[in-house]
């Protein structure tokens, strides 16, 4: 009962922030990938080194940091500042950074001769991004997204502990303050399931993409 | 579509504390319309930069470049985008699109023109068959052979109709046979479609098997250009002799009239080339009956051009310094390309 309770909420917060951390950190990570002076397609050396700053600066906070600092965030836009949906707001910040860097990654590693190809046919910068760079990274996209999804169910869990629900709040309210051991294993085994899961589901995929070429 | 560029100009800084790289210095050529064009130099010679340049992908530092006399260094933004959809290239590396299988990269560039959906799968279709790849169609680009994933590239340069095709080192991954193929594919669809081709390479034998024209280049500058027929017989800088020291047997002729066999060791005084009908004639015996001189052959090949054969002797010539030169001056005469080793 608790656990399905708990369940139920890390998979709200998980699937949530993904999704929000994904359409924060997708055109973050595209820009990144574009503007960068070297590689870039449309270079914008002064762009790109304000959002790397920006970047670095969101990575580097510790993440239970960040949450007690967007307590006031969660406050504005969802009305609370504990709970499980207050939570996704500090996920999805602490989260977009992270995939910005995976998205433009796995966009910088398209073989330059193609984008190459790509320009001297008369694309667009857009039609460079949608038709080449995305398509042609896929697989390295689902893996990195595949990597983010894990790391938001650690996030969610540790989130647990400054009263974000979820499997992390089960484990620590009354697998470690109660004494009751068996739930906090029942926790952690939950978590481990989810994210044997998840990962089979995006190595598959990723297969899937790869092997199609 | 004639290309003409004149002055141009690129420096590359590459960082602050390496020098500058002049990849292109002064240079000014003409390339006709409806021809096979040939670029050919070095790695490092700067080439790679010039059709970076004629291509449209970068600006010049200086200079212009024009297109049927219009000027077309200086476009940006949109009025780039749609001159460039009006340019085919291919590459050494093939750049196709591993996420598409061949006919959706053929497909690729009629797609970014808005082109609807029928009318590409028609147009994709036609040009399979061009390249004589139609079963190949919905391969995926790593089961393909480099030959055929360049005839894919091909395919897909051509697909807007284009008035120019660059080739950037298009054969320099191929084995000798494929490199044949793709030129003789190239020099098809060249004269099917009234294309200007301009090709650039390291290798003497497809400017030999492909191009009528040909510009040398040399640390960023052109440091010769003529006919290929011109070049060949009388290369004049150092770099374009070098080339055509190195260049190798071709592929598929019997291996007695392939490069330059040579059968004694020292010797050799006299270059004679003989050019087309020549090679047929027995210039060198009527010499000897008509002097009184004498001539020992040191070696000697006969080499393809696109329209003509070379036929090449190295030879001593014999006699009194009167006789060898009134048999030379016949020699002359008779239109053999005479050199005389000092």
């Amino acid at each position: 009962m608790l656990v399905n309770e708990a369940s139920l909420q890390t998979f709200e917060m998980v699937v949530f922030s993904t999704v929000f951390s994904l359409v924060l950190g997708l055109p973050l990570g595209i820009l990144l990938c574009t503007s960068d002076p070297q590689s870039g397609i449309k270079a914008r050396p002064v762009l790109y080194q304000v959002l790397t700053r920006i970047v670095n600066a969101l990575r580097s906070f510790p993440f239970i940091i960040l949450m007690i600092i967007l307590f006031p965030l969660s406050r504005i836009i969802v009305g609370t500042s504990i709970g499980t949906k207050a939570t996704i707001v500090p996920l999805s910040i602490a989260a977009a950074p992270f995939v910005a860097r995976i998205i433009e990654s796995a966009l910088k590693e398209v073989d330059a001769g193609v984008v190459q190809a790509a320009r001297a046919m008369g694309s667009s910068i857009m039609q460079i991004i949608w038709k080449v760079l995305i398509p042609e990274s896929m697989h390295a996209l689902i893996d990195g997204i595949t990597l983010t999804i894990i790391n938001l169910i650690g996030y969610s869990a540790m989130a647990g502990a400054i009263g974000g629900g979820g499997l992390g709040d089960l484990a620590i309210r009354y697998g470690y303050q109660r004494f009751r051991p068996e739930i906090m294993a029942i926790a952690v085994v939950v978590i481990l399931v989810l994210v044997e899961i998840i990962q089979f589901i995006g190595t598959m995929l990723s297969h899937r993409v790869a092997s199609r070429r | 579509m004639e290309i003409v560029l004149s002055r141009l100009e690129k420096t590359y800084k590459t960082g602050r504390s390496t020098p500058a790289v002049h990849a292109v210095r002064d240079i000014s050529l003409t390339v006709p319309s409806n021809g096979i064009f040939g670029i050919i130099g070095k790695s490092g010679a700067g080439k790679s930069t010039l059709v970076r340049l004629i291509s449209l992908l970068e600006p010049p530092d200086s200079g212009t470049v024009l297109y049927d006399g219009q000027r077309v260094d200086n476009l940006t933004g949109n009025a780039l985008i749609q001159r460039r959809r009006r340019i085919g290239m291919i590459f050494q590396n093939f750049n196709l699109f591993s996420s598409r299988t061949a006919g959706q990269n053929i497909a690729y560039p009629l797609e970014i023109c808005g082109t609807p959906r029928q009318e590409i799968d028609a147009r994709v279709r036609e040009l399979l068959e061009i390249v004589d790849l139609a079963d190949r169609r919905d391969a995926p680009i790593s089961t393909l052979s480099g030959g055929q994933k360049q005839r894919i590239a091909i395919a897909r340069a051509l697909a807007n109709r284009p008035d120019i095709l660059f080739c950037d080192e298009a054969t320099s991954a191929l084995d000798p046979q494929t490199t044949k193929s793709i030129l003789n594919l190239i020099r098809k669809i060249q004269a099917q479609m009234n294309l200007t081709v301009v090709m650039i390479t390291h290798q003497m034998e497809v400017v030999r098997d492909a191009c009528s024209l040909v510009a040398v280049v040399h640390n960023g500058c052109v440091i010769e250009q003529g006919t290929v027929n011109d070049i060949f017989l009388h290369p004049a800088g150092d770099v374009t002799k070098e080339f055509l020291a190195n260049l190798a047997p071709e592929p598929d002729a019997a291996s007695d009239k392939g490069s330059i066999v040579r059968w004694s060791e020292g010797g050799g005084k006299y270059t004679l080339r003989f050019v087309n009908k020549l090679t047929d004639e027995p210039v060198l015996s009527r010499m000897a009956q008509k002097f009184h001189v004498e001539f020992n052959i040191r070696a000697g090949g006969i080499q393809k051009l696109p329209e003509n054969r070379i036929g090449t002797l190295i030879t001593d010539i014999t006699g009194s310094p009167d006789e060898v030169e009134h048999a030379l001056a016949y020699l002359k005469s008779e239109g053999v390309l005479v050199e005389e080793d000092v």
